[in-house]
C-alpha cells in the first residue's frame, strides 16, 4: 500500500502551489520529483554540500532536511525564482561575468545562499562572504571566482539602491 | 605573461560569457539526475557490507515479490565477457574486471560494492527491496594497504592473477601485485657513489576522492527494438557507449548515449557504474529506469585514487642532480589498473636527470577499483619527488627556484621514457614565480613557512570530431561531441569564431549525442580545448574553403583570385568585389545548398604543461591547524583562449591539491569499512578555509596546435602536495613525509620531536 500523502500549501516563487507528499519526502524530493523544479540540486542528501539549498521563510536551509510537510504555509524561494522573467539577478549576472562557475551544479546553491547574505547584508567583505559561504562546497572553482563574483553583485546592488 | 609575440587574436584571449551559461545559473540546466519520462521507474542497488567475502548465495526471490518491484538483476543476467582490454581514454581495464565491478560475480572485492539491482515504482520500494534480498557471504580477510597486499603470504583478491614483469613474462606465484614496471637509464651507481649531497626518503599517501558535487547516475531505456538509450553524466558519451557494447554484447549500433550536463568528473567521470544495471533492469521491465548513488555510495563504490607507499632517492653534484632512484607502489583497488606508471614518468620530467631507476608496483588491494582524478598518479609521485627536491636545494645552499631552474628540463631534454622534450614552458614558468609580488615580499613571523614545487604533465590529444553547420543569418551551430565540463562550449566557439572571424556571439555550440556526431574520446587528459579545438580549427577552415568556392561561383572567377580574410570574401585583384561571411551564409541556396564544414582529428602534438606553485603557511603548533596564507601558482597554458577558465582551472587545481595535502584521505577500520563516508567527515576545502588563489599564466605556445593551446586542466593539481609540505617543513623545521598533514598528525609528530 503506497503511504497515505498530505495535501500541503505554500508559496513557492511567489506563486501559490499545493501539493501531496508522503511524510517521509524531504522538501529537495517534493521539489525535484513532485514539482518538476530540478534546478535544487542533490549533493548528499544530508546537509553537508549545499547543493539543495533553498530560502525558507528569509532563511537557507538545505532542502534535504527540510520535509516536505514542513513547508505548509512557508514561503520558499528556489533558484527558479530568483530571475525576474527575463532579468537576471546581480548575482547570476556576476556568476556569469566572473565565470563563478565551471561545472555549475553547485552554482544554483551558491546563488540562493548568496542571495539571502545579500538580501540583509548589502555589502558583506571578503571574510564575512566567505564565512557565509562555507556551507557550500563547490569542487571546481577553489571559490575564488565565486567570492570575488559575490562581492561584484553586492557593489552592483548598492549602486541600484 | 608572454614569452613570444602572440598573433593578434580578435577573439582567443578574450573573456565572454559561456554560451551554457544563463541555463546553469537560472537552474534550468539538465544534469544527469534531472531527466524525467514518460513511465520512468526508479531503482537502487544493493551493495557489500564486506571488504572482502565468497559471495555463497544470492535469493531474491522475497524482493521480487514485493509491491512495487518491477525486476532485480545481479551479475547473472550480465552477459559473460572476455578479458579484451578496453582504454577507456584515461586507464584501461579489461571488460571482465569491468562486468565484475559493475556487479559483483563470485567475490566482493571492497565495502560498497555492487551485489544487486532493484527498479521500482519509486525509490523508496526500491530501497525496501534491497533489504529483502538475502545475500549469503563468507567472510575473508581483507587486505588494506600496498606493504600488507605485496607480502607474500598475503591474502588474494584473485587467486589467478600472477604478476606482469619488467620483461613481460608473468611471476610464477600468483600475487595482489598485478604489474611491476621498471624505467632505467645510465648508470644509477656510479652516479650515486660519485654524488656530493644524497637524500633519501619514504613517503606515505592515502586514497583520495574526486570529490565531484553531483552523485553518479545513469537512466537506461531499453526499446522493444533492441536498441538501448542511455542519459548520463559522463566525461565521455563515446567511451560509455563502447563499454556498454562490451559488457551487455550490444553492437555500438544500437546504443545511443546521450550525455547530460555533468556535475564535476575530475577524471572519476569515465568508467561505468549504474548505467549497464539501469540498462538490464529497463530490459527486463520494460521500462525506463533512473538510478542515481547517494553520497556514501560515491565515496565507497566509485573514484578514488590511489594512496601508496613511495621510497626516493636522489644525488646532486655541483649543483645538479645526477641520479635518481624511486619505487613507487600504488593501490589499484579491487582491479588492476592504478595511474602509478603515468605517476612515474610525470615525476622527474620537470628536470634532466641523465641516471634514473624507477620502479612501479601496481597492487590491488580491498578497496574500490581506482579511477582516474586529475594527471593521476603525478602528484603523488611528486609529493616525493619535490620534497626531495626541496632537501637537495637546502643542502646545497641554493634558492629553490633556482635550483629547479639550474637542473629544468628544456626542449630537447629525455624523459624517463626516453622521449624528448618538445618546446617547453618549464623554466619561463620558474622564472615568472621569481619575479612574482609574491616570491619577492618576505615572509615573516614566527610557525609560518613558505614552500615551492613544480609539475608535469603529459597532457592528452586523442580523437575529437565536430560539424559546423552555417545558418542562413550568418550564425553558425558548432556540433560538438565532447563533455563540456568547466567552459568548453566557449573555448571551443572562441575557436570556430577565431578562425572563421566572425563574432563569437555568432556559434552556437551543442554537444550531441552519440548519434549525432563522429567519435569523440573523453573530455579528460586535459584535451579538449586543445584536441576538439583542432577539429574546430579544421571545421572552420572547410567552411573558409567552401565559401571561396561559392564566392567564385557568384563572381563567376577562380577559386584562387577569391580570399577569405577576417569574416570576409574578397576577389584579389578587384576591391569592388567582397562579400562577408553573413551575406555569403544568405545565398547557400543560390550558391549550391547547405553549407556544413567538418573537422576530425587524432591529434598527436598536446604539448606537455608545467606548472610551478608557491605557498606561505602558518602553522599552529598546539591545534595542529595549517592555514594557507598566500598561494600563487604560475603554469605554461601555451595559448590561454579563454583566461577566466584558465584560472579557473588553475585554482581549482589548486584547491584540490590543498585538500588532498591536508585533510583528504579515505580513513578505513580493520575490516575494510571506510569510516568517513560523508561530505561532514571527509572534509574537502570550503571557502573559509582558503585565500584567493592567485595565477600567473605562462603563454609558451604549442607548436603542435594552431593557435598554440595546451592543456591546462590536470597540472594544477601535481604541485601542491609537496609545496605546502615543504611550506610545513620551513615552518616548524620538521618534514612531513606522510598524508594528509592533518591537525592530529601535526601535533603527534610535533610532540614526538620534542
Amino acid at each position: 500500500m503506497p503511504t497515505r500523502r498530505t495535501h500541503i500549501q505554500t508559496n513557492l516563487n511567489g506563486e501559490e502551489v499545493d501539493f501531496l507528499c508522503e511524510p517521509r519526502q524531504s522538501l529537495l524530493e517534493v521539489l525535484r520529483e513532485e514539482l518538476g523544479l530540478t534546478g535544487t540540486k542533490e549533493g548528499c542528501n544530508n546537509g553537508n554540500c549545499g547543493a539543495c539549498s533553498v530560502i525558507m521563510n528569509g532563511r537557507v536551509v538545505n532542502s534535504c532536511c527540510v520535509l516536505g510537510v514542513e513547508a505548509e504555509g512557508a514561503e520558499v524561494t528556489t533558484i527558479e525564482g530568483v530571475a525576474e522573467g527575463e532579468a537576471l539577478h546581480p548575482l547570476q549576472q556576476c556568476f556569469l561575468e566572473e565565470a563563478a562557475l565551471q561545472c555549475g551544479v553547485c552554482t544554483p546553491g551558491f546563488i540562493i545562499a548568496s542571495k539571502a547574505l545579500l538580501d540583509s547584508e548589502p555589502s558583506p567583505d571578503e571574510g564575512r562572504i566567505r564565512h557565509w559561504l562555507a556551507g557550500n562546497l563547490c569542487r571546481c572553482t577553489g571559490y575564488d571566482k565565486i567570492v570575488r563574483a559575490v562581492l561584484k553583485a553586492s557593489d552592483m546592488e548598492e549602486v541600484s539602491a | 605573461m608572454t614569452t613570444t609575440e602572440k598573433p593578434d587574436y580578435k577573439v582567443v584571449g578574450t573573456r565572454p560569457i559561456r554560451p551554457d551559461g544563463v541555463e546553469k545559473v537560472t537552474g534550468k540546466a539538465l544534469y544527469g539526475a534531472d531527466i524525467n519520462l514518460p513511465g520512468l521507474v526508479h531503482g537502487a542497488v544493493l551493495r557489500s557490507p564486506h571488504a572482502h567475502a565468497r559471495i555463497v548465495s544470492i535469493d531474491t526471490s522475497a524482493a521480487q515479490a514485493m509491491p512495487g518491484v518491477l525486476a532485480v538483476v545481479t551479475h547473472a543476467d550480465l552477459p559473460v565477457v572476455s578479458d579484451k582490454a578496453l582504454d577507456m581514454g584515461e586507464g584501461i581495464s579489461t571488460a571482465s574486471d569491468m562486468s565484475k565491478n559493475v556487479l559483483a560475480a563470485d567475490k566482493v572485492l571492497y565495502r560498497g560494492h555492487a551485489v544487486a539491482g532493484v527498479a521500482a515504482t519509486n525509490v523508496h520500494d526500491a530501497l525496501s527491496a534491497l533489504e529483502a534480498i538475502k545475500v549469503e557471504y563468507e567472510v575473508l580477510p581483507p587486505v588494506l594497504n600496498v606493504q600488507d597486499a605485496m607480502r607474500e603470504d598475503a591474502p588474494l583478491l584473485d587467486d589467478s592473477r600472477h604478476t606482469k614483469t619488467p620483461t613481460g613474462d608473468l611471476s610464477d606465484n600468483a600475487s595482489n601485485i598485478a604489474a611491476h614496471t621498471r624505467f632505467e637509464g645510465g648508470d644509477v651507481e656510479a652516479a650515486f657513489a660519485a654524488a656530493d649531497i644524497v637524500v633519501e626518503r619514504e613517503f606515505d599517501t592515502k586514497m583520495v576522492h574526486q570529490g565531484y558535487i553531483e552523485p553518479h547516475n545513469g537512466t537506461a531505456n531499453w526499446n522493444s527494438d533492441g536498441t538501448l538509450t542511455v542519459w548520463t553524466s559522463t566525461q565521455g558519451a563515446f567511451a560509455v557507449r563502447s563499454a556498454l557494447s562490451e559488457l551487455l554484447k550490444l553492437p555500438v549500433s544500437r546504443i545511443r548515449v546521450i550525455p547530460m550536463e555533468i556535475g564535476g568528473g575530475f577524471g572519476g567521470k569515465i568508467g561505468l557504474y549504474l548505467e549497464p544495471i539501469a540498462a538490464i533492469l529497463s530490459r527486463k521491465s520494460g521500462r525506463p529506469v533512473q538510478l542515481t548513488m547517494d553520497r556514501t555510495d560515491v565515496f565507497q563504490a566509485t573514484g578514488p585514487t590511489s594512496g601508496g607507499h613511495m621510497k626516493g632517492k636522489i644525488a646532486v653534484k655541483d649543483g645538479k642532480i645526477t641520479a635518481a632512484e624511486v619505487s613507487l607502489a600504488f593501490e589499484a583497488g579491487a582491479f588492476p589498473g592504478s595511474p602509478v606508471g603515468a605517476g612515474a614518468m610525470c615525476m622527474l620530467s620537470p628536470y634532466e636527470v641523465e641516471n634514473f631507476k624507477v620502479d612501479a608496483f601496481d597492487v590491488v588491494v580491498n578497496k574500490p577499483k581506482v579511477a582516474a582524478y586529475r594527471a593521476p598518479g603525478a602528484p603523488n609521485a611528486s609529493f616525493c619527488v619535490e620534497q626531495l627536491i626541496d632537501e637537495l636545494a637546502r643542502e646545497s645552499g641554493a634558492d629553490p627556484l633556482q635550483f629547479r631552474l639550474s637542473n629544468s628540463a628544456r626542449e630537447g631534454s629525455r624523459m624517463i621514457t626516453g622521449v624528448a622534450h618538445p618546446r617547453i614552458g618549464h623554466e619561463e614558468t620558474v622564472q615568472a614565480v621569481q619575479s612574482s609580488d609574491h616570491y619577492q615580499s618576505p615572509i615573516e613571523g614566527p610557525n609560518r613557512g613558505r614552500g615551492v614545487a613544480s609539475g608535469f604533465w603529459f597532457n592528452a590529444g586523442m580523437q575529437s570530431s565536430v560539424i559546423a553547420s552555417v545558418n542562413p543569418d550568418g550564425t553558425v551551430n558548432l556540433i560538438e561531441g565532447s563533455t563540456d565540463i568547466g567552459g568548453t562550449r566557449a573555448s571551443l566557439a572562441m575557436q570556430l569564431a577565431e578562425t572563421l572571424g566572425i563574432e563569437y556571439e555568432r556559434i552556437r555550440p551543442t554537444v550531441a549525442d552519440t548519434d549525432s556526431v563522429g567519435h569523440n574520446d573523453v573530455t579528460g587528459g586535459s584535451r579538449t580545448t586543445y584536441a576538439s579545438g583542432q577539429a574546430v580549427y579544421e571545421a572552420g577552415l572547410d567552411v573558409q574553403q567552401q565559401m571561396v568556392s561559392r564566392a567564385a561561383k557568384l563572381w563567376e572567377c577562380e577559386t584562387e583570385d577569391v580570399e577569405y580574410v577576417d569574416g570576409s570574401l574578397r576577389h584579389k585583384s578587384d576591391s569592388e568585389k567582397t562579400i562577408t561571411f553573413a551575406e555569403l551564409a544568405g545565398k547557400q541556396m543560390e550558391t549550391g545548398g547547405p553549407l556544413q564544414g567538418r573537422g576530425t582529428v587524432m591529434a598527436r602534438t598536446p604539448g606537455a604543461a608545467f606548472g610551478v606553485h608557491l605557498v606561505d603557511v602558518e602553522v599552529d603548533t598546539e591545534t595542529g591547524k595549517v592555514e594557507i596564507l598566500r598561494y600563487t601558482i604560475a603554469q605554461d597554458v601555451g595559448t590561454a583562449v579563454h583566461p577566466s577558465y584558465v584560472e579557473g582551472q588553475m585554482q581549482g587545481g589548486v584547491v584540490q591539491g590543498i585538500g588532498w595535502a591536508l585533510n583528504e584521505e579515505y580513513y578505513y577500520g580493520e575490516d575494510g569499512r571506510m569510516e568517513n563516508s560523508s561530505f561532514l567527515d571527509y572534509r574537502m576545502p570550503t571557502s573559509l578555509d582558503l585565500p584567493m588563489i592567485d595565477t600567473i599564466i605562462v603563454e609558451v605556445p604549442n607548436p603542435g596546435h594552431p593557435f598554440g593551446v595546451r592543456g591546462v586542466g590536470e597540472v594544477p593539481i601535481v604541485p601542491p602536495l609537496a609545496a605546502i609540505a615543504n611550506a610545513i617543513n620551513d615552518a616548524t623545521g620538521h618534514r612531513f613525509t606522510e598524508l594528509p598533514i592533518s591537525p592530529r598528525r601535526v601535533v603527534e609528530e610535533l610532540h614526538n620531536l620534542q
